[in-house]
């Protein structure tokens, strides 16, 4: 009877991680488009979160809105967010070495967090009674539905821009300018245009998560740092711009993340998540699915 | 040898006048004297420290082009191992200072090792996942106070203790003593074979490797020096506050503000985390002071509008543009 409950218990801590490993992976592919385009990391990403939770928490409370309706609006907003952080911040420092990147994002990243204390203050806010909520059995398995909505759109996120990336004729160009932005722009290709579409779509990326997680998590002002923390690690993990890359990273480090911790202990979860990476960059310098 | 003299000249530090180091150091020695106000002595023992942390970092971020997002790491274990020292064997912190110095050494050494191999960002997120790491162990580390911390054992002040109660003027000698010892060191190394290597391979890390530098051996050089002066200042930072935990000396944000400083000032120059630390602390200090209470965030709005502004703006930091002008 006990070895039945040990499996049930597993199996219950692995589709957990599994959930949670779809948002990771939105989250990181938004980061890692981004990157991929660029070479810059945006270190506000977490705090992209963060704005996109609060946003639909507003338009909740203020208006009535529940996070399913006013997930277009709030996307529609982030991705004016990201373009406009390109235009104005980004743009100045395309050229400028790696540290100066490191601190405008940095610098955002400050900002947005200071701006969320002043006006929301520290406090923990929720979305009470959203349309997706409760939970059902599969198999067995006790599932919250906010949390299996969030990852099935994760999932179907992530599915689409790998697809606009490989399959359009936009994703080309983003790859062109991305490979040779000279060589890009002889073709004809807007290299401006692209940078901001980047960030835009990046940003809009990480607001889709933002929303589908304000249905069942606390909303507060430090809410983005472990969920940027894990990003970077998962894109690292993946191979900076990589979208399978960060697909396949985000999955497992939900998974080694909830089992990690259900296994040796609450504390050590984001312990065992640092040594994987480190351990796959160490061997593999670039990431799983990096170019050498 | 003299081609690679020739070429290596061309990675000299620029120079910069020396009249006014020893007038400087004069005033600093007399501040405390002149001025009483013990808000202005803690507010320059916070700029010692941040201008000598900078600089450390200097050592390994600027002058060796190897960013790491982690330094926190070291001076919480110098910090931490100090502690330790004196409350569980009663050894003088300045005994512990050294040894402080010593364990965050072999630590930078542990860590450098694997990943010095790893280039740019992938190198700056290790040293954020590493951070991050020893922060989740040590919060749930109980023989080590875990995440409620030590209170430090309260004794009669004395030099010995490094524990001063009447006054902060000493911790203000210490501190200066330090800064005195980093910036005296960072610049023999900029004279030195040393440096030389450190900036060839910030510059240009093939080239350096065709001259014969083994860039793998110099870059641990360059962090070991760099670890050992960060993890001396835990002993400071920690008997100046009479207490630690986790969260004052592991978290992320200490690691930013700590490469903030040179970044600022201007990397990979001497005299770039002096300024870097002069202009950012007081801010910091005011805005928190001034901003903080009535609209808690407001300060971290203006202080993450002016990193933006600095980083967008001048890339090159206050040093480059002073640089500019002369």
């Amino acid at each position: 009877m006990a070895a039945v409950n040990t499996v049930e218990i597993l199996v219950q801590t692995a589709v957990s991680g599994l959930l949670w490993g779809f948002i990771f992976a939105l989250i990181s592919v938004g980061l890692t488009v981004i990157f991929g385009v660029m070479d810059i990391v945006n270190f506000a990403h977490g705090d992209f979160l963060m704005v996109s939770m609060y946003g639909a928490f507003v338009l909740y409370s203020f208006w009535g809105l529940d996070p399913l309706l006013s997930l277009p609006l709030v996307v529609a907003f982030m991705f004016g967010v990201g373009v406009l952080t390109y235009r104005l911040l980004i743009s100045r420092v395309l050229d400028a070495p790696m540290l100066a990147q490191i601190f405008a994002t940095f610098g955002l990243l400050v900002f947005l967090r200071g701006a969320a204390h002043l006006i929301f203050h520290a406090d923990y806010q929720s979305i009470k009674n959203p349309i997706l909520s409760g939970s059902f059995e599969l198999f067995g398995v006790t599932m919250s539905v906010p949390q299996v909505v969030a990852a099935v759109g994760a999932m179907v996120i992530t599915g689409l821009v790998y697809w606009f990336i490989m399959k359009t004729e936009t994703g080309w160009a983003l790859q062109a300018v991305a490979e040779d932005k000279e060589a890009a722009s002889l073709m004809g290709i807007d290299s401006e245009w692209m940078y901001s579409l980047a960030w835009g779509l990046g940003s809009a990326c990480v607001a889709i998560a933002g929303v589908l997680l304000s249905n069942f998590y606390y909303i507060f002002p430090e809410v983005g740092v472990m969920f940027g923390l894990i990003a970077y690690v998962a894109v690292a993990l993946g191979g900076f711009g990589s979208v399978t890359g960060a697909l396949v990273a985000g999955v497992i480090i939900g998974v080694a993340e909830v089992l990690g911790g259900f296994l040796i202990g609450p504390e050590y979860k984001y312990v065992i998540v640092f040594l994987i990476y480190l351990a796959v960059v160490v061997l593999r310098p670039k990431g799983l699915m990096g170019k050498a | 040898m003299l081609h690679e003299v020739e070429v290596l000249r061309r990675f000299a530090p620029p120079r910069l006048g020396r009249f006014v180091v020893p007038a400087l150091l004069l005033l600093l020695i007399l501040f405390p004297f002149v001025v009483n106000a013990a808000f202005y002595v803690h507010l320059m023992i916070l700029v010692f420290l941040f201008a000598y942390l900078g600089q450390a970092w200097n050592i390994l971020g600027g002058y060796t082009g190897q960013v790491s997002l982690g330094h926190a790491v070291f001076l919480g274990l110098g910090a931490y191992t100090s502690t330790l020292l004196f409350e569980w064997y009663g050894v003088s912190p300045w005994i512990g200072m050294i040894a402080g110095g010593l364990v965050a050494m072999a630590f930078g050494l542990i860590i450098g090792l694997p990943t010095f191999r790893l280039q740019g960002h992938y190198f700056a997120i290790a040293t954020i996942a590493v951070g991050e790491s020893v922060l989740a162990l040590f919060n749930s580390w109980d023989l080590v106070g875990g995440a409620s911390g030590i209170y430090r054992t309260i004794v009669p002040e004395s030099w010995w203790a490094m524990q001063f109660h009447s006054s902060k003027d000493p911790y203000y000698f210490i501190a200066l003593g330090l800064v005195v010892t980093i910036f005296t060191v960072t610049r023999l190394i900029e004279r030195s074979r040393l440096g030389y290597y450190f900036r060839a391979i910030k510059e240009d890390p093939d080239a350096a490797k065709s001259l014969g530098i083994d860039t793998t051996r110099y870059k641990l050089y360059s962090m070991m020096i760099s670890a050992f002066f960060t993890g001396l200042a835990g002993t400071l930072y920690v008997q100046y506050l009479l207490f630690i935990d986790p969260e004052m000396v592991f978290l992320l944000m200490l690691s930013i503000q700590i490469c903030l400083v040179p970044v600022l000032g201007g990397v990979g120059t001497l005299w770039g985390p002096a300024v870097g630390a002069a202009i950012l602390i007081p801010i910091s200090e005011f805005t928190r002071g001034y901003l903080g209470g009535s609209a808690a965030g407001l300060d971290l709005v203006v202080y993450g509008a002016l990193i933006m502004l600095v980083a967008a703006y001048k890339p090159a930091g206050i040093m480059g543009l002073l640089r500019k002008a002369s």
